[in-house]
């Protein structure tokens, strides 16, 4: 709740005509249930993950003989750096007096995540390559959608982003698209958070086991 | 790559029929026939009475959340309809002589449709129809709080619910049951399109239920009406927020499960498959972390309608308001808690299946709480027996039924010895059916006039009930005794003389709930041929308790001319105590409603025909109409200009001619509220 405080703090919703109450902060709040609905989809592949790691190996590799930690090192790196260029840019859009500041810590927050998403497809080919694609066992099966549903918000994310610069130009930096500015970033920061609990049980947990 | 996917001249519904004339192909080239000449009826009416522009412009445009829960109340009927009669067909199928006149694949395409219709497409949208109805009115509300998202659920269940229909025209539904548990729904044992009718129908209704999810709870948390604290909000309103976040965290599982399905069997992926690693015992916990829930975000909105009819007709404050608010947020905590309790016998220990079967009886306490509320309610009223609260009645009685064989199966001992049984299926009915329809009814009963600005009828609606009533208990009785005598669910037919007799006491029962059907279709059509006679315009049909009440029949577009201010728990009952009759206006002031637009439909029709390309595996297509429908999403956020105004001034001559009407409409005694001199405005005596 602190977090929606603040965020519609950051709005500074300008106008409140009479009869017709803070739909800023309302669609936010909405937003936020959302994003719990979406955290219980997390919450199940991660589940479903964390059995076929154990029973789900079948005649394939198993975790440790799987991954490396160097490349999701520097991809959690890129994608938590990408975390903190998205707070500049909110903070842009509260103090900045153009919206130079905004756009361009945007830029750098998406550019960041598809370096993320380069890193995370070049491992996937790799592994495919090698012939553990998601049809050899139950726990490729259950690495490959547990990651790649993490990889599509992103995408979708990144996406998002995209058209969201495209709608700043036309409409100019106003409550709505501060607003949207602000959804996204909580999007952007939920899927920082499920990486981190993605990296620890997938790539650190995985290797060490 | 074939355009049209696994599609073929073998999946139109008459095919088959020509090519192997039996009873079995012939009945479900009937149902085809149904479909396919109810559609072209349909379509044949609207355009002689040239009711294609107000349908599109009044109805299918329409953001207006009184609007939005008629159409899905109208979806709940049509499918219910088809599913009671599936059910009639079973019935005859198991009467007569084994091996009966299905084939068995049919018979069991037949329970697994009427399974998922009668959960998915006639309880969920009954459910979710009556909360868009009833919950702003009683909350001080205008309309939900993302209206455009609203009309998205609608339409994505409407989708939904016309793929299952098109499963009788084209295809196969599948053949696993509502639950569809792999591996026998994976690609090796059920090979056709059977099983994607059921992922993506699902898929499509999932979506729409967890949005309007959010949408209720943000309604309820952001939109009530000022000094409306939590504690003074009607109980409907509490069970609703209930339900929707029921919805927002145990839809997703769904969603989930039905997903990673559609995988192992489109994609080859092994999380459900028998080898390689896969494991089913996650899709059965994930789909009972949905499955239930899902029986309490059916149930407790019921729980809801009775809370309201039960004391309006015993002329009493509810019993125990707080208790019952516990009680509700007691259930909807619990429900998370024992969804183990499905699957029993499905390999766990000793130790975890006593803490399920434990967590099961607990809530059995705070249910309990409740119909001890209702019945003290009740005790020393002036009950008036109205359509609404006989069905009240009834489910109280019938449901503890219902409840006693819960507690029993909640056993995992007893639950060995009858765990897929009609014993089941009759537990389960029992609790449905009184539970959820009951309720709905009663719902319906109670809040037309909202909508429509006049009673039902009474008569049609007393012979609705006793027909379901009495129905009902011929027809689940005799499975609780067949049940435990032995007989599996889900059986084609049964060659065991000793069940016969149930069986036909069983028939004879679907006939009569096929008749209590019939029945209500007879009260709607009297109804609105006599509605005249039956109008209630000053707004008061019943002596209500709720704000809904205060409004005027039908509801007025903008609800309320101006936002009521909230002191009690029961402010209409209190104005009235004060001898108004009309709540005193606060401020008028221009308000803002949401503007008509047809984007929603189309944005959820691109995705049901994207989900259909789905089913046939005309990859091409489905991923064209899978962009497509995001760009309708895109072409929406372009759109700012969403809002039309109501002036002040309009709104203050509304609440003028409201006061007036109230004011020169005569006054009804309680002997005459199910007569035509019940104009809305009714009192105990007349002063």
């Amino acid at each position: 709740m602190s977090a929606t405080m603040t965020h519609e703090g950051a709005v500074h919703t300008a106008s409140h005509d009479h009869g017709h109450h803070d739909k800023t902060g309302t669609v936010i709040f909405g937003f936020w249930i959302f994003l719990m609905s979406d955290l219980i989809a997390f919450s199940l592949m991660i589940a479903n993950y964390a059995d076929a790691e154990w029973h789900g190996i079948a005649n394939g590799p198993s975790p440790h003989e799987l991954f490396s930690l160097g490349l999701p090192t520097i991809e959690t790196m890129a994608l938590l750096i990408s975390t903190f260029t998205f707070g500049l840019c909110t903070l842009g859009m509260k103090y900045g007096a153009s919206m130079k500041r905004t756009v361009f810590w945007l830029v750098v927050t998406l550019a960041l995540g598809a370096i993320f998403l380069g890193i995370e497809l070049y491992e996937f080919h790799e592994f495919w390559t090698e012939g553990n694609t998601p049809q050899v066992s139950g726990f490729l099966t259950a690495y490959y959608s547990l990651v790649g549903l993490h990889g599509l918000h992103v995408t979708s994310g990144i996406i998002w982003g995209i058209l969201l610069m495209v709608q700043m130009k036309t409409f100019g930096m106003n409550d709505l698209m501060k607003s949207r500015l602000v959804r996204l970033g909580l999007f952007w920061h939920m899927l920082d958070i499920v990486w981190i609990a993605l990296f620890t049980k997938v790539y650190l947990m995985g290797v060490l086991s | 790559m074939n355009i049209l996917g696994s599609l073929d001249w073998n999946d139109i519904f008459i095919v088959p029929f020509l090519k192997e004339p039996t009873l079995s192909t012939g009945i479900a080239a009937g149902a085809g026939g149904i479909v396919v000449l109810g559609a072209l009826a349909l379509a044949l009416l609207l355009t002689v009475k040239g009711w294609w522009k107000p349908l599109w412009s009044e109805w299918i445009t329409s953001l207006d959340h009184k609007k939005i829960g008629v159409m899905y109340v109208v979806l709940s009927g049509i499918m219910l309809v088809r599913g009671v009669l599936e059910a009639v067909v079973m019935r005859a199928q198991q009467v007569s002589p084994a091996p009966g006149f299905l084939s068995v694949e049919h018979h069991a395409e037949l329970f697994s449709t009427h399974g998922t219709i009668m959960i998915f497409f006639v309880a969920m949208p009954f459910l979710t129809g009556l909360i868009n109805v009833v919950m702003p009115l009683q909350i001080g509300a205008r309309d939900m709080e993302f209206p455009f998202m609203n009309a998205v659920s609608l339409w994505l269940s409407v989708g939904g619910a016309a793929l299952v229909m098109a499963s009788l025209v084209v295809g196969h539904f599948e053949t696993g049951g509502w639950t569809a548990y792999p591996p026998y729904t994976g690609i090796n044992l059920s090979p056709n399109e059977g099983v994607d009718y059921w992922i993506w129908s699902l898929a499509l209704t999932s979506v729409g239920s967890t949005l309007s999810g959010i949408n209720f709870a943000v309604t309820i948390y952001k939109q009530r009406a000022p000094g409306m604290t939590l504690m003074r909000m009607p109980i409907f309103a509490w069970t609703t927020l209930c339900t929707a976040i029921l919805m927002i965290f145990a839809m997703m599982p769904l969603t989930v499960a039905s997903l990673m399905l559609a995988l192992d069997r489109q994609a080859g992926f092994h999380f459900f498959t028998a080898a390689q690693g896969g494991n089913m015992m996650n899709f059965a916990n994930m789909f009972w972390l949905f499955g239930h829930p899902e029986v309490y975000i059916l149930i407790l909105p019921a729980f809801g309608v009775f809370s309201h009819v039960i004391p309006t007709f015993s002329g009493k404050k509810l019993y125990g308001y707080t208790s019952l608010v516990w009680a509700t947020i007691a259930i909807a905590v619990l429900s998370f808690t024992v969804w183990v309790h499905h699957f029993f016998t499905m390999g766990q220990t000793t130790n975890l299946n006593a803490i399920f079967g434990i967590a099961t009886m607990t809530i059995g306490v705070p249910t309990g709480v409740k119909v001890y509320n209702w019945l003290l309610t009740m005790y020393r009223g002036k009950l008036r027996f109205s359509t609404a609260m006989l069905f009240s009645a009834g489910f109280m009685f019938t449901f503890v039924i219902g409840g006693v064989t819960g507690v029993m199966l909640a056993n995992p001992t007893i639950d060995f010895a009858t765990h897929n049984s009609l014993f089941l299926v009759a537990h389960f009915h029992n609790m449905i059916i009184p539970g959820v329809l009951f309720g709905m009814f009663a719902g319906v009963n109670y809040w037309f006039p909202l909508c429509f600005g006049f009673r039902l009828d009474e008569t049609w609606g007393r012979r609705s009930f006793w027909l379901w009533m009495v129905g009902f208990y011929l027809a689940f009785m005799p499975l609780y005794a067949i049940g435990l005598m032995g007989a599996p669910r889900r059986m084609a037919f049964f060659t065991d003389p000793a069940y016969l007799p149930w069986l036909v006491i069983a028939m004879f029962g679907a006939l009569m709930v096929l008749g209590g059907l019939a029945a209500q279709v007879i009260q709607i059509w009297v109804s609105v041929k006599n509605r005249e006679s039956l109008m209630v315009p000053a707004g008061d049909p019943w002596d209500g308790r709720g704000l809904e009440w205060s409004l005027g029949c039908p509801v007025p577009e903008y609800d309320f001319t101006t936002v009521p201010h909230i002191t009690s728990r029961e402010p209409w009952v209190d104005a009235k105590a004060q001898g108004k009759r009309v709540i005193d206006p606060t401020e008028f002031v221009d308000i803002h409603l949401p503007k008509s637009t047809g984007l929603p439909f189309v944005t959820a029709m691109i995705a049901t025909i994207g989900a259909f390309a789905l089913i046939f595996q005309m990859w091409l297509i489905a991923a064209v109409f899978f962009v497509a429908m995001w760009v309708t999403v895109l072409i929406r956020s372009y759109d700012t200009d969403w809002e039309e105004t109501i002036s002040a001034e309009e709104l203050r001559k509304g609440y003028e001619a409201h006061k007036h009407l109230v004011e020169t409409t005569p006054k009804a005694t309680f002997e005459d509220e199910f007569t035509s001199k019940n104009r809305g405005l009714i009192l105990e005596e007349v002063v």
